[in-house]
């Protein structure tokens, strides 16, 4: 398919979204990341069950505490897909771009770069 | 195991807004199996409050460190060296942890990272209920192993009040009658004979109401 999406996006693989920790997504956030989103396999066709809706659970909790931090929870957002859906995928990693961009820059990593310079 | 339950990141952030190096301390015990006070708890509030000073354009140094337990001297040994790089701590240990660590470290403030609910157990990953109220005299024998004390809203022992519906406490919240449940087991063992003798008087005083408790054990004591 060779399909283009924005080369901004890092991917960190994971064996199921089941192995995604609240803690990673702070950390990325921490690390100066702009907005995160977790992609895992359709809701009901988990291969571990419910790793994908142990992640959605997770991906919620890291929004409220987001929110509570004053980056903003919205930054962080969760897709459901299969294998399959290549053009979607890049389609939401266009959406997913274009949305953390109108946001504009994580705050915490701007206080961070005003405080290095 | 004690279970305790997260406080809010609001009040953590009130309590160490006004210093600099903050330790945060977590337990490899209980409070990890209750999923509010081990490392990966500590990974994330210490995290969520980085970020959050870092956002205010405060420099608050915050480091973590989970111990094995925080209620015994050997473990809460091991921050000897560096406790005094901070000028404050907060405890993701259940209140026995925070205390210890208060005790030990005199000069240094600690501050309760979780509220310490009850001793329970896990009926499923996420809901925790309370099991026993450390009543210094168990009765657990005569109750088909099932305790009033923890587990009846009045604490009633010799047999339900008139506020249980269809095996659940009238205080609702989908209370189990404790007396129900220890009716359905002293039947399933045969024993419902037990549940006509009269428990005589607890002694209360062991309980909490005799003052703060203590167990000395001279056969092991150094």
């Amino acid at each position: 398919m060779r399909l283009r999406y924005p080369d901004t996006i890092r991917i960190v693989r994971l064996p199921c979204t089941g192995k995604v920790d609240v803690g990673y997504i702070l950390r990325a956030f921490e690390k100066g990341a702009d907005g995160v989103y977790v992609v895992g396999c359709m809701e009901g066709d988990c291969r571990y069950n419910r790793g994908n809706l142990r992640a959605k659970k997770r991906v919620a909790e890291a929004r409220r505490i987001l929110n509570i931090v004053g980056i903003g929870g919205e930054r962080v957002q969760m897709f459901n897909l299969s294998s399959a859906e290549g053009p979607k995928f890049a389609q939401i990693a266009l959406d997913m771009t274009e949305k953390i961009k109108a946001m504009g820059p994580n705050p915490v990593k701007l206080k961070k770069m005003k405080k290095a310079a | 195991m004690i279970v305790a339950d997260r406080k809010p990141i609001e009040e953590i952030i009130e309590y160490i807004k006004d210093r600099d190096k903050v330790l945060i301390v977590g337990c490899n015990e209980c409070v990890t199996v209750c999923e509010a006070g081990g490392k990966k708890e500590v990974g994330v509030l210490a995290s969520a409050l980085r970020m959050y000073f870092m956002n205010q354009g405060k420099e608050i140094k915050i480091d973590e460190v989970t111990l094995e337990r925080q209620c015994d001297h050997e473990y809460l040994e091991e921050i000897r060296n560096i406790v005094d790089q901070y000028q404050a701590i907060v405890s993701l240990a259940c209140g026995v942890g925070v205390q210890f660590m208060s005790e030990k470290y005199f000069k240094t403030q600690v501050y309760p990272g979780v509220n310490t609910c009850f001793m329970g157990v896990t009926e499923e990953r996420g809901v925790w209920s309370e099991r026993c109220q450390g009543c210094g005299q168990c009765i657990l024998a005569t109750t088909g192993g099932i305790c009033p004390v923890s587990r009846c809203a009045k604490r009633l022992l010799n047999g339900p009040c008139g506020g249980s519906s269809k095996g659940m406490c009238e205080i609702g919240g989908e209370v189990p009658c404790a007396w129900q449940i220890i009716i359905d087991k002293l039947t399933a063992l045969g024993r419902l004979d037990d549940y006509e003798k009269l428990a005589p008087l607890k002694d209360w005083s062991k309980e909490r109401a005799g003052g703060p408790r203590k167990v000395v054990r001279e056969d092991v004591r150094q």
